[in-house]
């Protein structure tokens, strides 16, 4: 028996579950093919959730999405290897329904949303790994998987199946990616009881913190720290820029392993026991980084497009949106009785380019290549804001206006000031 | 052949934590796989109908969720899928979850005689191996467990020949159909499902049947009411907090160290002396 | 949905029955197959003693076998293991183990004599009987026990087995019905002293079964060649290994002290999926549960699961390269070092010291 539908979408993360949805919710005929044993389970990591993206798919998520807590409290931290100076910010705003950022564990949240999926009427198969695009000349109209048993044939391939997508390489739809445009990110789900994760970051019932960090945790390289906290889970990770990894030869758990040995961070965790290690990878291109979206019969969402805001660790909610948008031009295509040839494809580039995912990600074009030039941002600054903060918190007998000319002197020397105007100037480029 | 496999879905026990204050389990999030003993029947019936033909029904007791399970049945090559799911099952033990199944099985054998009933040896939570026995003995089947290989099955003249493991050698036990038999673990392994089977497992209907539908007519016997074991109390082991005597020595080369380990042992546990003693007798003895 | 929770008896009636209260003394089923009896037999003879005398109640053995000397050899075992009566049947039926006799004998001699405990091992024998009398006789049975006790208050038996893998314990009782049955793992318990001169009374039962109504025939019994096969519940010494090991060959390194030693060899569950050892040798929750009188674990981090299956060891040395291992939590002795190089050294060692032993000896 040949199996046909209107659409097949390889993955059943955020993007590729946004599009199945919207796609089977309409009413066209979907394949959902997801290669892990269950959708999410090879998620297995804490996250946070933009509500806004998931809202405009389901308005009704919070009645039944697994989430964990929401946030009321941000915490950045700049450390050094025995300090850090950080800010916090809390607010009872965030205590007001309805949310807006939520911590998540994605392998629950990714099979709820696959429900969805199967509830609206999308058929999804598990454990089944697609393995290359058929093509019929410059269309795709199917695919291969790796069971016995044949094609699967349909109008329109959605590709959801991640950063690093392996699909699109052999397809030549993008190019390798390169250690520079990707961060790898390691990370530890770490049990620990509600009570104590309450009563350890201030927090009372369903609230939550999230700590992002820089500075020496990163040993110079390019990346950031994090520590979220779930319902009975921690989850730290800390993600740096591969062609980092590859230069200084540090192994990322060893690097997650000091950072957690931090004396700002052990007592955060302490206690707690380990549920799950991940490394994974993440996109960090950016916006020039980002490939052909879409061709004769496919289109490309999420992760597997490089669609993730580095700067503010946002993937999730662009990979929803960017699934969305993929699938609200088909439902369009389809309804004006239009095939998917690429040109009429060419609409989701557009909607993309009118919604915050290009935006936000031309915004910050310049910082990839900012940061990746300029390591100073993660060594040289924590040291000195910290060296500061020390000085001027110290009660020693000095008074405290040469206190503060000390810093002045001290941070003059330590990165010329030239070099400070000029990073200042950098960066302000780069987030412009 | 009509065979009947018994799965249930659990928790991966690896996965379980034990809230620290309140000694209860943190389930929330826990995955949930087949019983991985149950696949090992479920091979051996699949195998069996592509020897000797007929039909394979899986059957799993459990919560609506649990029908993932049986799905997955369907994925490798089982035919029909039926759960039985009811809240009046709900905390029942193993004489009343086998009360259950035995009676669906009977509703089963109504539509096609049922020839074979298979169970896993044990499940990873309950970790009983008592519901399979259970079953045979209430349909009055003959008990074949931990058998580790299947010899001849002959369907006309209802015989069937097996390898049992006993404790100090294997059985080889030839017994009138229909019994039950639970596998061992590791006799077969399981196969990788098609992509048709995927599909048929992704759009099959499972059926669900409560406890009127499953023939059950006394409600007392099943759930806690049917249970004559009942749980007092549940809780973490006490951890021994006699941290190890830490060997260490000046030198700390692995020599010194042997030496100085060999040394405490024999001068501390006068038994090991002597034991160690006669281990090296036995060594240059053969 | 038998896994057991937490859960209060709510509404049921917790004195006993005053029909039941009929039902009185310990039972241990005595397993023996091929000649041998099963050591576990003496082991819950043991156990069962405290439990007898707790209760002010006599002890007694259950013997089912083929009729002759050989069979009523395991009656006098029973007594000097501590049993103070046997009950026996003797049969042609009960030659070999087979589920249909062995239950229908075991029902019958519990509805006429009435038993409030009855322990079997659990072995694949007594499992494949247990659950089978248990449902038989309508009663609770708690598998796999590793600690039993009797409620003062009510004389009921508390039987506590590990649970959802090893990470947890229940206890669990039988309300309301008997006997109460548990079948409990070999090497748990401290085996019964043996007294030569003891003596006891045999309480003689038919099976009123004959060979033509048993379904089931044993053509043929292969015997595990013993020489093969592992015999680690029983090993005086085991050394074990773990995935800290690294690597199969390495393994090698704990054969090798252990033919130094004369030593069984155990290990960890990893190292036996990986298919570096035979699955025999898998010491824990889900292998065995051994009780030496040392036990060598070099790269085993000391997970639960394994912890269950060998804490019994009168002394346990734990080479380990993370001195934070939680093995260290339990182990006698620890080394903090690698492996690789603390087991040759350890084995030179022992090599050393064996011949010493033996020139003065
Ligand atoms: C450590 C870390 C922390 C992060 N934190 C956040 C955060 O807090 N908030 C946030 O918004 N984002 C976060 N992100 C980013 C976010 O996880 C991703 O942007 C998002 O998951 C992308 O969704 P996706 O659907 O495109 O891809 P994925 O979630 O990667 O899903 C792809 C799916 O496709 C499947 N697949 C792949 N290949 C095939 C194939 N050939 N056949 C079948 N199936 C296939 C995979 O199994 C997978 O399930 C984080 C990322 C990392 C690594
Ligand atoms: C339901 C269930 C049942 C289970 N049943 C069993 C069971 O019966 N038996 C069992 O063993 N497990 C069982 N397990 C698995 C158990 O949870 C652990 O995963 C397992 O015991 C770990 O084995 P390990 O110590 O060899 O490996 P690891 O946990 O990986 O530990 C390896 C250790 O070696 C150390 N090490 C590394 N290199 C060296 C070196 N060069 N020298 C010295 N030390 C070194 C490391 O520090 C570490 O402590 C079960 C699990 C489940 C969920
Ligand atoms: N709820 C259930 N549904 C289906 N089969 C079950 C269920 N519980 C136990 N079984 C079967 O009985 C076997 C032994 O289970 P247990 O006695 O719990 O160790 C399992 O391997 C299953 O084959």
């Amino acid at each position: 028996m040949q199996e046909r539908f209107d659409v097949i979408v390889v993955g059943a993360g955020p993007a590729g579950n946004a599009a199945a949805y919207t796609l089977a919710s309409a009413g066209m005929s979907v394949l959902q093919i997801e290669r892990g044993e269950t959708p999410g389970s090879k998620n297995v990591q804490g996250a946070i959730l933009y509500a806004d993206a998931l809202e405009r798919i389901i308005p009704t998520f919070r009645d039944d999405a697994p989430l964990e807590r929401y946030l009321i409290e941000q915490r950045f931290w700049m450390l050094t290897d025995d300090a850090y100076i950080g800010s916090n910010y809390r607010s009872a705003a965030f205590n007001r329904p309805p949310y807006n950022r939520y911590t998540i564990v994605r392998a629950q949240f990714d099979r709820w949303f696959s429900g969805k999926v199967q509830q609206a009427g999308g058929l999804v198969i598990c454990e089944t790994t697609v393995r290359e695009l058929i093509f019929d000349g410059e269309r795709v109209v199917g695919v291969h998987t790796d069971r016995e048993g044949g094609a699967i044939y349909a109008d329109l391939v959605i590709l959801a199946d991640g950063v690093n997508s392996t699909l699109a390489r052999k397809a030549g739809f993008h190019a390798e990616l390169q250690p520079k445009d990707v961060a790898l990110a390691v990370k530890e789900t770490l049990f620990l009881a509600p009570e104590v994760i309450e009563q350890r970051f201030g927090l009372q019932g369903e609230e939550g913190v999230a700590i992002e960090m820089t500075g020496a945790i990163t040993h110079g390289m390019v990346g950031t720290g994090f520590l979220y906290t779930n319902r009975d889970t921690l989850t730290i990770g800390i993600g740096c820029l591969l062609s980092n990894f590859v230069q200084q030869k540090i192994p990322p758990y060893e690097l997650l392993e000091r950072m957690k040995a931090h004396p700002a961070i052990q007592p955060l965790l302490a206690g707690a026991e380990l549920k799950e290690y991940v490394a994974h990878l993440i996109p960090e291109g950016g916006y020039n980084a980002v490939p052909r979206l879409y061709g004769h019969g496919w289109m490309i969402a999420g992760d597997s497009a490089g669609l993730v805001n580095s700067v503010h660790r946002e993937g999730s909610n662009l990979a929803m949106t960017s699934g969305r948008l993929a699938a609200e031009t088909a439902i369009a295509l389809r309804e004006a009785d239009r095939p998917f040839t690429a040109e009429n494809l060419s609409r989701y580039r557009r909607r993309l380019d009118d919604s915050f995912v290009m935006k936000d990600l031309k915004k910050y074009r310049r910082l990839p290549a900012t940061l990746h030039e300029n390591p100073q941002f993660f060594t040289t600054y924590p040291g000195m804001m910290n060296a500061a903060m020390h000085e001027f918190i110290t009660v020693d007998g000095t008074d405290k206006k040469s206190k503060e000319k000390a810093i002045r002197r001290s941070l003059g020397e330590r990165r010329g000031w030239f070099g400070l105007v000029g990073d200042a100037f950098k960066l302000w480029r780069a987030f412009e | 052949m009509h065979i009947v496999v018994c799965i249930k879905q659990v928790p991966d026990s690896s996965q379980i934590r034990v809230h620290p204050v309140t000694n209860t389990i943190m389930r929330q999030g826990v995955p949930a796989v087949v019983n991985p003993y149950d696949l090992f029947s479920l091979e051996e019936a699949l195998r069996l109908k592509d020897r000797v033909g007929g039909r394979v029904t899986v059957l799993c007791m459990g919560p609506p969720q649990a029908e993932m399970a049986l799905r997955k049945a369907i994925s490798f090559g089982a035919d029909h899928a039926i759960l039985v799911t009811d809240r009046a099952f709900a905390g029942s033990d193993t004489l009343a979850t086998s009360f259950a199944l035995a009676s669906a099985v009977r509703q089963i054998g109504r539509d096609m005689a049922v020839d074979l009933v298979f169970c896993g040896k044990q499940t990873i939570d309950g970790d009983t191996a008592q519901v399979g026995p259970g079953i045979a003995k209430r349909l009055d089947l003959q008990l074949l467990t931990y058998v580790s290989q299947i010899d001849a099955v002959d369907p006309e003249r209802r015989e069937i020949v097996v390898r049992r493991r006993a404790e100090g050698g294997v059985q080889v036990l030839k017994t009138r159909l229909p019994c039950l038999i639970t596998m061992l673990e590791g006799s077969n392994e399981l196969r990788f499902a098609t992509q048709a089977g995927i599909f048929r497992a992704a759009r099959y209907p499972v059926q669900r049947w409560d406890s009127k539908a499953a023939g059950i007519e006394d409600p007392s016997r099943v759930g806690l009411k049917g249970s004559p074991t009942v749980v007092r109390k549940v809780f973490a082991p006490t951890p021994n907090t006699q941290r190890a005597d830490l060997i260490s020595c000046e030198s700390g080369t692995p020599e010194d160290l042997a030496a100085t380990l060999l040394a405490k042992l024999t001068t501390r546990n006068p038994e090991l002396a002597a034991l160690l003693g006669r281990a090296g007798m036995q060594e240059t003895g053969r | 949905m038998n896994t057991p929770a937490a859960r209060r008896p709510a509404g049921r009636k917790l004195e006993l029955d005053p029909r039941l209260a009929a039902y009185q003394g310990v039972w241990v089923f005595v397993e023996h197959e091929r000649g041998q009896a099963h050591p576990v037999s003496w082991e819950l003879m043991g156990e069962g003693r405290k439990l007898a005398d707790q209760l002010g109640v006599p002890l007694a053995g259950v013997v089912l076998g083929a009729p002759g000397e050989p069979t009523r050899q395991f009656c006098q075992l029973a007594f000097r293991y501590g049993a103070d009566r046997c009950y026996l049947i003797e049969d042609p039926a009960l030659a070999d183990y087979r589920n249909q006799p062995f239950t229908q004998g075991l029902t019958e001699l519990v509805n006429a004599y009435q038993p409030e405990i009855l322990l079997l091992g659990a072995t694949t024998l007594g499992r494949d009987l247990a659950g089978s009398v248990a449902t038989t006789l309508q009663t609770g049975l708690t598998a796999d026990c590793t600690e039993l006790t009797i409620d003062p208050e009510n004389r009921s038996l508390a039987a506590s087995r590990p649970t959802f893998g090893g990470s947890l314990l229940c206890t669990i009782v039988t309300l309301n019905y008997r006997p109460q049955m548990a079948t409990v793992r070999p090497r748990v318990m401290d085996m019964a002293p043996y007294e030569a001169t003891r003596g006891g009374e045999i309480v003689e039962h038919p099976l009123r079964l004959v060979e033509t109504d048993i379904l089931t025939k044993v053509l043929d019994y292969i015997p595990d060649n013993r020489q093969d096969r592992p015999q680690l519940a029983f090993a005086d010494i085991i050394v074990a290994g773990g995935r800290g090991l690294k690597q199969p060959e390495n393994f090698e390194l704990v054969w090798e002290l252990a033919r130094v030693l004369g030593a069984e060899v155990g290990a960890s569950r990893p190292v036996v999926q990986a298919g570096w050892v035979d699955p025999e040798r898998q010491v824990g929750q889900s292998g065995r549960t051994v009780r030496p009188k040392l036990y060598i674990a070099a790269g085993i981090s000391g997970a639960v699961q394994h912890r269950v299956g060998m804490e019994g060891a009168d002394v346990i040395v734990a080479i380990n390269s993370d001195a934070n291992a939680p093995i260290f939590d339990f182990a006698t002795y620890g080394i903090v070092g690698n492996a690789l190089q603390i087991l040759p050294a350890l084995t030179g060692a022992c090599r050393q010291h064996l011949a010493l032993t033996q020139r003065a000896g």
